[in-house]
């Protein structure tokens, strides 16, 4: 599992980033939810990836012996995922709004706004 | 020393958001809430300054965790002042923003976000650890995004666009450099990273993950060459949320930037790379945003591309790595606060009574504003740094660091980019007030008088910083010690055993 989970990591990073540099905004919400989840997977990584060894005192023994999968990455990234749920939430609505607005959502077109007054369509 | 009143920062920003949803429809409630939440910032503020003078640094363990376990919060000189200064922008610039914003804009929600916003700047500024700081920026940002986009139309939409594109890839890269310092450090405690940082040195997967969250840092405190979601976006929204996140959004950023960079890369080789890192972007930084400013004709975007500029000083400041260099950066911080967010305000009250930003529409306001006319020309001179403004000794405490620490180029392009800014306030003061008033003669409105009042009181904040120079670098001066040395930072959340 440790093994293959830098390599997803990577492919999430990779399209991620390819996709966020494409002018639709379709395409860069699509990128950002990528990004985000490869950013996530990396913290959860963080810990060192260990399977069925909660974090619990065992019986008698006063301190948490041998190794145990560490609590506080998976803290992180719940708080990391529903931060970027959020973001991606209200992205995905300005996007709409965005093309609702400006009627078109290829980026290279959403210039209006740094345009002279007098050169704005 | 009372450990709790750090809390009331967050607390009460907190409580406010909460109550101006409560209170529903009674725009007239959440105003004097939100002012009220301000007021309390500010006197949190120096509260703590006061404290932190008194008997040293304090931290808090949230929840009352043991220490080592306990998320931290720390109040140390440099948190403090940092307060007062969000807390004195909150004061002013609150009532500046909710007396010019439209209802419209007003009933969607506009003082619970800007209590978030200082809920989050406060927090990004108290906390003692690396993820909290993740955190707190987040929020910063996400109430940030909503103020930007809200009320709509299609500028502000193109705006919003690009400031949240930008700014959530700086977020992605933050995390990412928390994930790898958690993977190799197993802490994520600004004490216990900043000891380790200067017992043995960063290894270098630990040295570039911090150097991620420097870039993301960056990326908030609008650096060179990350800066173009700044002037693309800060002229859309309304102006008094302009106003507002010229004084709070990339000088929060430049204080997180001191905090790590001060922390976590002063001590051996990372400091190297950290310095040339910091010094060439910030002198880049400064050149860029001027000579930006000189082709635009409208004064928001003119102003943007200032802040962008300023902040290039800042980021210079960072890279002495010294804790004059950290004085002269927080003061200049300061003062860049009150004349930015000033200027902003006369942007603002020049529109109301002659009905436009862009300088070749106005003309005449000298004549017929006196008193704008000289409100302007004082956070302007305070800007260029005119001698006995605030500006002045900002930036001569700045070159002063810099030539003492042998960053003579560096501070040579300050020196001159100071005169590129001074051509930029020419340009606004000879248009806009000077020259006679166009023929097609604007509007002629009135402006809200919680605006004069801000105006006046970012100018009197200049004049008065500028008098009061040396007993407010006695403050600085210490801040900056608390910035340059992280023994007693170290003590306070470090875990007991390394």
């Amino acid at each position: 599992m440790e093994a293959v989970l830098p390599f997803v990591i990577g492919v999430l990073y990779a399209a991620g980033t390819f996709l966020m540099l494409r002018r639709a905004l379709a395409r860069i919400l699509i990128g950002l939810a990528l990004l985000t989840t490869g950013t996530n997977l990396l913290v959860f990584t963080a810990g060192g990836v260990i399977r069925g060894r909660p974090p619990l005192i065992e019986g008698d023994s006063e301190r948490l012996t041998g190794p145990y999968a560490d609590p506080l990455p998976q803290a992180f990234i719940l708080t990391a995922i529903v931060i970027g749920f959020g973001v991606l939430a209200f992205a995905i609505a300005l996007a709409y709004r965005t093309l609702r607005d400006a009627g078109t959502e290829d980026t290279d077109e959403l210039t209006n706004s740094e345009a002279l007054p007098e050169e704005r369509a | 020393m009372t450990a709790w009143l750090m809390a009331v920062p967050l607390a009460v920003p907190a409580a406010a958001a909460a109550a101006c949803l409560l209170v529903g429809r009674s725009m007239r409630m959440q105003a004097a809430i939100t002012f009220a939440a301000a007021v309390c910032q500010l006197a949190a503020g120096v509260a703590l300054t006061a404290e932190a003078r008194a008997f040293g640094p304090a931290a808090l363990a949230v929840g009352g965790w043991p220490e080592g376990a306990a998320i931290a919060l720390v109040a140390d000189m440099a948190s403090a002042v940092m307060v007062v200064l969000v807390g004195t922008v909150a004061v002013l610039a609150v009532p500046f923003a909710a007396s010019t914003i439209d209802r419209r804009r007003e009933a969607f929600g506009f003082y619970p976000l800007v209590n978030v916003l200082l809920l989050g700047v406060a927090g990004m500024v108290l906390t003692g650890d690396l993820f909290n700081l993740y955190v707190w920026v987040e929020v910063t940002l996400i109430a940030s995004f909503v103020l930007m986009a809200l009320g709509g139309g299609r500028l502000q939409m193109e705006g919003a666009t690009k400031y949240v594109a930008l700014n959530v890839v700086a977020s992605a890269l933050f995390l990412t450099g928390v994930g790898v310092v958690y993977a190799t450090m197993g802490t994520v405690s600004l004490g216990d990273l900043a000891r380790a940082a200067h017992e043995s040195g960063l290894a270098w997967p630990t040295e570039s993950g911090t150097m991620l969250v420097l870039a993301a840092l960056l990326v908030k405190a609008a650096a060179f060459p990350f800066f173009a979601w700044l002037p693309a976006s800060y002229h859309t929204p309304p102006i008094g949320v302009t106003a507002l996140f010229a004084g709070l959004l990339t000088k929060a950023g430049v204080f997180a930037l001191l905090r790590v960079s001060g922390l976590l890369l002063s001590g051996g080789e990372s400091r190297d790379t950290a310095q040339a890192v910091l010094l060439t972007l910030g002198g880049v930084t400064m050149v860029a945003g001027v000579l930006g400013a000189a082709a635009h004709t409208d004064m928001r975007r003119i102003l943007s591309f200032h802040i962008v500029s300023q902040c290039g000083y800042m980021v210079m400041g960072a890279g002495f790595f010294s804790s004059a260099g950290y004085a002269a950066t927080l003061f200049f911080l300061g003062h860049n606060m009150a004349a930015k967010t000033g200027l902003f305000t006369a942007a603002g009250i020049a529109y109301r009574l002659a009905g436009a930003y862009d300088v070749r529409a106005l003309g005449g306001l000298m004549r017929r504003h006196p008193a704008l006319a000289a409100s302007f020309a004082v956070c302007a001179a305070s800007l260029a740094g005119f001698p006995p403004l605030a500006g002045f000794f900002g930036k001569l405490a700045l070159v002063q660091a810099g030539f003492t620490g042998g960053h003579f180029a560096v501070a040579g392009v300050a020196l001159f980019t100071s005169i590129l800014t001074l051509y930029s306030m020419t340009k606004i003061w000879h248009e806009a007030f000077w020259k006679p008033p166009p023929s097609v003669s604007t509007a002629q409105g009135r402006a809200p008088w919680p605006a004069w009042t801000a105006l006046f009181g970012f100018a009197a904040l200049s004049v008065t910083a500028g008098l009061a120079a040396g007993a407010l670098f006695e403050f600085a001066t210490l801040a900056g010690e608390a910035l340059a040395d992280p023994a007693a930072f170290i003590q306070l959340t470090g875990s007991a055993e390394p």
